[in-house]
């Protein structure tokens, strides 16, 4: 593809990044809210108990969930102040452009989120610390999340009630990817090997590659007035 | 029938027929408009009478609900990105984020745009408009009046041979609007502002339409425009909305 | 007027095909021996369900057209669908536990087919509240048809994930041996009698929003 495609798809991220590193309001909070998640499951089960370990892999998604619907409603959020939105929609840029910047900075940020929740998880759980097989679900299934929800994320920010909105369309598409990773997860957590895990990382890959062709079609639909 | 067909050469904007409703409302019935290379044209009309819809469907960030939309002999909807390489777009925000330096700003944009020499492009704008020791302060630093001239920059960055200013009056300082005016005439653009009040306004013009209540209602050039006379023409549609 | 001798047939159709699928149900078809009479119910939720798969396909369908197009009327067929779709929806999974409990004594398992329905009933609901919570109409149809893609493409996705998550538990089975040809032909009847009764709604309802949105079309003229 054209060099100028990569360019702007690398200033949106740039931009986004940048924003995010400055002012570092949603990152904290939303890093915050994780670490409370996990802390408040861990109080709903008797400690000790053999049950944890069937249960972490479903509380960790469940706290990956939640971080990432919120920060997706904070992704697009930003670009409506001062009507930053129209700006990107007047750019002549490849709509398909737009959207791979959004979702790779929509993707950054709940990574580097998720780098942290990580260790402070094994760490509350009693798990190794150096979890590799972890890692790659997490990343697998992170870009599945970002992938439709950069949709819906500029699709809210035009709604009422957008951050009562966005769950409601998220969380329904991305049950197969919670599924999956949490299967995949067990398996990780049970020291099972790599090819165990094969079917459901496929899953969550023909997820991710089908789901980012759709919403990078439909996104033109979701910007303009 | 292709827009070649009906469009003259110096005919940069044609619109037909354009409708747009909101959620049943409709803000603009039935506009045509045709505007000149090199025209200066105003658009007078009260609050709520369309005249932001009007820019914003122009500008293809609002898509029409009916008729068709021609900027430069390309088809809006078909063409749009074409057509955004085109228009500069001065709206009543500012378009800037308030996090990043204006420097940052103007370099995102210029990105965007496929702006060539980007950073000399961008050092004279400021320059022209006496903002360079403001370049690299943040933009939620700046006072409104500063924020609107970067805006400026922003919507001249790529060179754009059509302007489109929504009420730039409400924001600009006479200072400025003095500076944007130079800058206007020494690029030959095709402008068309939007303004609800006639002051000013009307000596930029070289020519004036009345939008009342998503219509046109009056068009004609300066030339033939008594300024009393047309004062009272647009007292009567304010009031009618 | 044309449009209004098929909407009388279909409903002459209609009619007559739901009062034999009644008939057939209540009168002609033999009780199943094991689950006793609450089994009947079956001839009722099998049709629902296939109807509210069939609605969706069609919001799916409707919505891709609404996009490419732009035409208004394939974006009140999809609305219409989607409707009736989350109301047959919901009687699906009224019906389901009603019938599971005296099959496989239990109101709900997490099966495949229990839980791909559940998900579309949620993913449906989101749609029509794309629409209303949308800042303007238009809008509100441009969004909704971008959700009616995305969620009738993860219909398959979820299904595939649910099956091989559940693989442990024996999937229920229905009837051992398949269906007898009596309970099939009354199946069959209850079937396309409930499609019938689909595509008569879907018709009423859009041209419905035809006429609302062609009113208010002339009252914006009128004015002024």
């Amino acid at each position: 593809m054209k060099s100028s495609f990569w360019v702007k798809v690398s200033a949106i991220l740039w931009k986004d990044v940048l924003t995010e590193f400055r002012t570092r309001d949603t990152f904290t909070s939303v890093l915050v809210f994780s670490i409370l998640v996990i802390v408040i499951f861990n109080f709903t089960f008797v400690p000790g108990s053999q049950m944890f370990e069937t249960v972490a892999p479903g509380v960790l998604w469940v706290t990956f969930t939640f971080a990432g619907v919120l920060s997706l409603n904070r992704s697009f959020a930003r670009d409506k102040e001062k009507g930053c939105l129209d700006g990107l929609v007047l750019c002549p840029a490849d709509r398909v452009a737009l959207y791979l910047g959004k979702m790779l900075s929509c993707l950054a940020f709940m990574l580097v989120v998720e780098a942290i929740v990580l260790p402070v998880f094994a760490v509350l759980f009693d798990l190794p610390l150096y979890l590799p097989k972890l890692a790659v679900i997490a990343v697998v299934a992170t870009i599945g999340f970002a992938a439709v929800g950069t949709v819906f994320s500029a699709l809210v920010v035009h709604t009422r009630a957008r951050e009562l909105l966005l769950p409601l369309l998220f969380f329904p598409i991305i049950i197969p990817v919670i599924i999956a990773a949490v299967k995949a997860s067990e398996l990780a957590l049970s020291a099972a090997s790599w090819s165990e895990m094969t079917s459901w990382l496929t899953i969550i890959a023909a997820f991710d590659v089908i789901f980012t062709v759709a919403a990078a079609l439909v996104f033109d639909y979701v910007l303009e007035e | 029938m292709t827009a070649g067909d009906s469009l003259a050469s110096d005919q940069v904007v044609q619109i037909k027929g354009l409708n747009k409703s909101f959620s049943g409302n409709l803000a603009l019935r039935g506009v045509d408009l045709t505007v000149s290379r090199g025209e200066f044209l105003t658009v007078f009309g009260p609050n709520g009478a369309g005249t932001t819809t009007l820019l914003r469907i122009l500008a293809t960030i609002t898509r029409p609900s009916a008729g068709r939309i021609w900027v430069s002999g390309l088809e809006a909807g078909k063409d749009s990105t074409e057509i955004r390489r085109r228009v500069g777009y001065v709206p009543h925000q500012t378009l800037l984020y308030d996090d990043l330096t204006a420097y940052e700003n103007l370099r995102f944009y210029g990105r965007m745009y496929d702006v060539p020499d980007l950073e000399s492009r961008l050092q004279a704008l400021a320059e022209r408009m006496g903002l360079t020791s403001q370049l690299h302060r943040l933009v939620r630093t700046l006072s409104r009046g500063i924020q609107q001239r970067f805006s400026i920059v922003r919507a001249l960055l790529h060179d754009p041979s059509i302007l489109l200013l929504d009420e730039p009056e409400t924001g600009l300082d006479q200072q400025a609007s003095a500076m944007m005016v130079e800058m206007l005439d020494a690029g030959a653009k095709t402008v068309i502002m939007t303004s609800h009040r006639l002051e000013n306004s009307l000596e930029l013009a070289d020519r004036a339409v009345i939008l009342a209540s998503g219509r046109i209602t009056y068009d004609a050039p300066k030339s033939s425009l008594d300024k009393a006379t047309f004062a009272g023409v647009y007292a009567r549609y304010s009031e009618m909305k | 007027m044309q449009g209004r001798l098929i909407d009388y047939s279909l409903i002459g159709v209609c009619f007559t095909l739901m009062i034999a699928a009644i008939s057939l149900i209540s009168v002609y078809v033999p009780t199943e021996e094991q689950m006793g009479v609450v089994q009947r119910i079956f001839y009722f939720h099998v049709p629902l369900a296939w109807v509210a798969f069939l609605a969706f396909f069609v919001v799916f369908i409707m919505s891709l057209l609404y996009i490419w197009k732009g035409d208004e009327k394939w974006d009140f067929r999809a609305y219409a669908s989607a409707e009736i779709g989350v109301v047959f929806t919901t009687m699906v999974l009224i019906t389901g536990p009603i019938w599971a409990k005296s099959a496989w004594g239990t109101w709900w398992t997490w099966d495949m087919r229990l839980t791909t329905t559940l998900v579309l009933w949620f993913i449906y609901v989101a749609y029509l509240m794309v629409r209303s919570f949308a800042s303007d109409e238009e809008r509100g149809a441009r969004f909704a048809a971008v959700v009616g893609i995305i969620g009738f493409i993860d219909v398959p996705v979820v299904a595939l994930a649910i099956v091989l998550s559940r693989t442990q538990h024996p999937s229920p089975i229905v009837f051992e041996g398949g269906l007898a040809s009596s309970m099939l032909l009354t199946l069959l009847v209850s079937v396309a009698a409930f499609t019938v009764f689909y595509v008569l709604l879907l018709r009423l309802r859009a041209s419905t929003r035809q006429m609302t949105s062609e009113i208010m079309k002339l009252r914006q003229e009128l004015e002024i």
